[in-house]
């Protein structure tokens, strides 16, 4: 065979092969772009309830599509009271004064200067799940356990900078100001000092979010949201609290003697199953993942078990690990559905040994109408078609 | 409140005689008052100015009623009078004359804070009429009783003594 022969018959055959391997001609994908978004696919979103001055209210995480334990921060619950300042950094200062040997203002630029932690957190709204009190509770994860979520913080430690003015002696709260419209206002008992409590300016890689408090907030991890004030002005150290609106008239629990505890700062230990859950449907009997969060405000989650039953009977779920202090643990347990009707809950312990209590326990040491600090056990039906709502609807 | 743990506090918290970093600078007392007024419970803090009810009631009228109502009992904003003596029972009204402890934190959060959608844009007078009008219609402090930096401390709320410490752990397991 000549060389021309034997390339014209290889130049066949390959023109063939292509042929029977014919494909759909692809159209590139987008470029680079310099701020990235997530797929159009992908639709989670806050939610929240529509009122006549959205500048104060709050809007949900949707925690049933959340994975792992950090929640992006586009979607971190926002509770806010005055709506959400545009700071600039460059104009910010926070000013510390009061019962301190050395009153100081910083910029922005100075307090980044300082030595800095990283660390991952919870922050929850102390209103979180208040709609639980009632008993007909919310109807999905969102609605009902969505004013909560979990973030890397970066800042300088409060102690530190209480260190750098020197307290005087009497020195035992700190009045927190933020710079939103309304200048946000809580007491801050000083002992948050003594643990991890910071000056945050980072969230999950970038600067703070607007709607957590840009350019710098408070955060006393494990204690109600309200507490850790966001676009932080000012720091009055006192020796007593202030009473303000906000730890008052708000945030306060009233029990049924008509008392209202004060300072209930530390968010106790839970957990909620979050698939399946209110608003999911199983598409057949077989095997699915149970999954879900938990979190506490005393350190770390040391146990989350579930039941199939209502409570009856109760299995261990397995944690993923790092199992970090004040911060989201995922749960998770493969699970197989028969296809009939169940009922499903979770129910944390921490490490202190705190077990996350029942509604009706939690409603025979308040009452009803204390609204905020609910922490109870979220059950969940799922009907014999797989349709999954809240057990009490 | 939390009387033990604050002693902790104050055991464990370093009382530095000098600054560690030195980044920053003393503000001065001009810039310190420049941040607004910031009120305590007894009312240290307090700025000068006073005002009654009888002015406040036109104050209110021409800038809180379309939120709050002309009899103040709520629209878009919260209810602002009523609910004395329901706090212990099954339907609780919390406001500012049956819940409140302090007249003071009232003028601090009216003056911070209202109206909502001008915070910052009463003057000190007009908080102390905003305010007097308010304990007035909750039958706290008479008409004509002047509201200022001496008297708004001394006023005694209805639920004064309505607020205790935190009482958790209070789950009792079976
Ligand atoms: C544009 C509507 C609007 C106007 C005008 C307005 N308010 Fe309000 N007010 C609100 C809203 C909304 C809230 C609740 C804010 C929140 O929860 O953060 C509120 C809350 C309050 C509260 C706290 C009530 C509580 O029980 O916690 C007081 C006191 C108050 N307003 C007084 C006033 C006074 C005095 C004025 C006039 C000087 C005024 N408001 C004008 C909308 C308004």
């Amino acid at each position: 065979m000549t060389k021309t022969n034997r390339r014209k018959l290889l130049g066949s055959a390959l023109a063939s092969g292509f042929l029977a391997q014919a494909q759909e001609p692809r159209s590139l994908g987008r470029p680079l772009s310099g701020y990235g978004e997530r797929s159009k696919f992908v639709r989670p979103v806050r939610t929240t309830r529509v009122t006549k001055t959205p500048e104060a209210g709050s809007s949900s995480t949707p925690l049933a599509d959340m994975l792992g334990t950090i929640t992006p921060s586009a979607l971190h619950y926002e509770r806010h009271h005055a709506g959400v300042p545009d700071i600039d950094p460059a104009a910010h200062r926070l000013t510390i004064y009061g019962l301190v040997q050395r009153p100081l203002v910083l910029t922005m630029e100075e307090i980044r200067r300082l030595p800095s932690v990283s660390r991952v957190h919870f922050l929850e709204c102390g209103g979180n799940s208040g709609v639980e009190w009632s008993g007909t509770g919310g109807p999905d994860v969102q609605r009902s356990y969505g004013l909560a979520s979990c973030s890397e913080w970066t800042g300088v430690p409060l102690r530190l900078l209480l260190d750098e003015v020197g307290l005087q002696p009497g020195a035992a709260w700190l009045i927190a100001e933020g710079a939103d419209a309304c200048r946000m206002q809580r007491s801050v008992p000083i002992t948050a000092a003594l643990d991890d409590a910071m000056l945050a300016y980072g969230q999950n890689g970038e600067p703070l979010r607007p709607e957590q408090g840009f350019p710098l907030r408070l955060l006393t991890p494990g204690w109600e949201g309200n507490v850790q004030v966001k676009w932080l002005r000012r720091l009055h150290v006192t020796a007593e609290p202030y009473m303000t609106r906000d730890e008052t008239s708000k945030y306060s629990d009233l029990m049924p003697d008509g008392k209202a505890r004060v300072f209930s700062l530390e968010m106790e230990a839970k957990s909620i199953v979050t698939f399946p859950s209110g608003g999911h449907t199983l598409s057949s009997p077989g095997l699915y993942e149970v999954s879900g969060l938990a979190w506490s405000g005393k350190g770390r989650i040391a146990r989350v078990e579930l039941t199939f039953d209502g409570g009856r009977t109760w299995t261990n779920a397995s944690l993923q690990e790092p199992r970090l202090p004040k911060a989201f643990t995922r749960f998770r347990l493969p699970w197989k559905w028969d296809g009939g009707p169940v009922v499903i809950a979770s129910r944390a312990t921490d490490e202190s040994g705190y077990v996350q209590p029942t509604r009706q326990e939690l409603v025979a040491a308040r009452g009803v109408n204390s609204g905020y600090h609910y922490n109870g056990i979220k059950f969940w039906r799922i009907a014999a078609g797989g349709v999954v709502t809240s057990a009490d609807a | 409140m939390r009387t033990l743990s604050l002693f902790a506090a104050l055991a464990g918290l370093a009382i530095a005689q000098s600054a560690k970093y030195g980044v920053g600078r003393a503000p001065s007392d001009e810039e310190i008052r420049g941040l607004g007024a910031t009120v305590a419970p007894g009312g240290a803090g307090l700025p000068e100015g006073s005002g009654t009810a009888v002015e406040g009631r036109e104050l209110f009228m021409r800038r809180c009623a379309k939120c709050h109502g002309g009899t103040a009992e709520g629209d878009v904003g919260p209810p602002l009078v009523g609910g004395i003596g329901t706090l212990a029972t099954p339907k609780p009204r919390k406001t500012v004359g049956s819940f409140w402890p302090y007249a003071t934190t009232l003028w601090n959060y009216v003056n911070r804070a209202m109206p909502f959608n001008e915070p910052g844009s009463l003057t000190h007078r007009e908080a102390y009429a905003a305010v007097a009008y308010l304990l007035f219609i909750n039958g706290i402090v008479e008409e004509k009783q002047v509201m200022d930096a001496k008297s708004l401390g001394k006023v005694r709320m209805p639920n004064r003594d309505g607020f205790v410490p935190d009482a958790r752990p209070d789950i009792k397991r079976k």
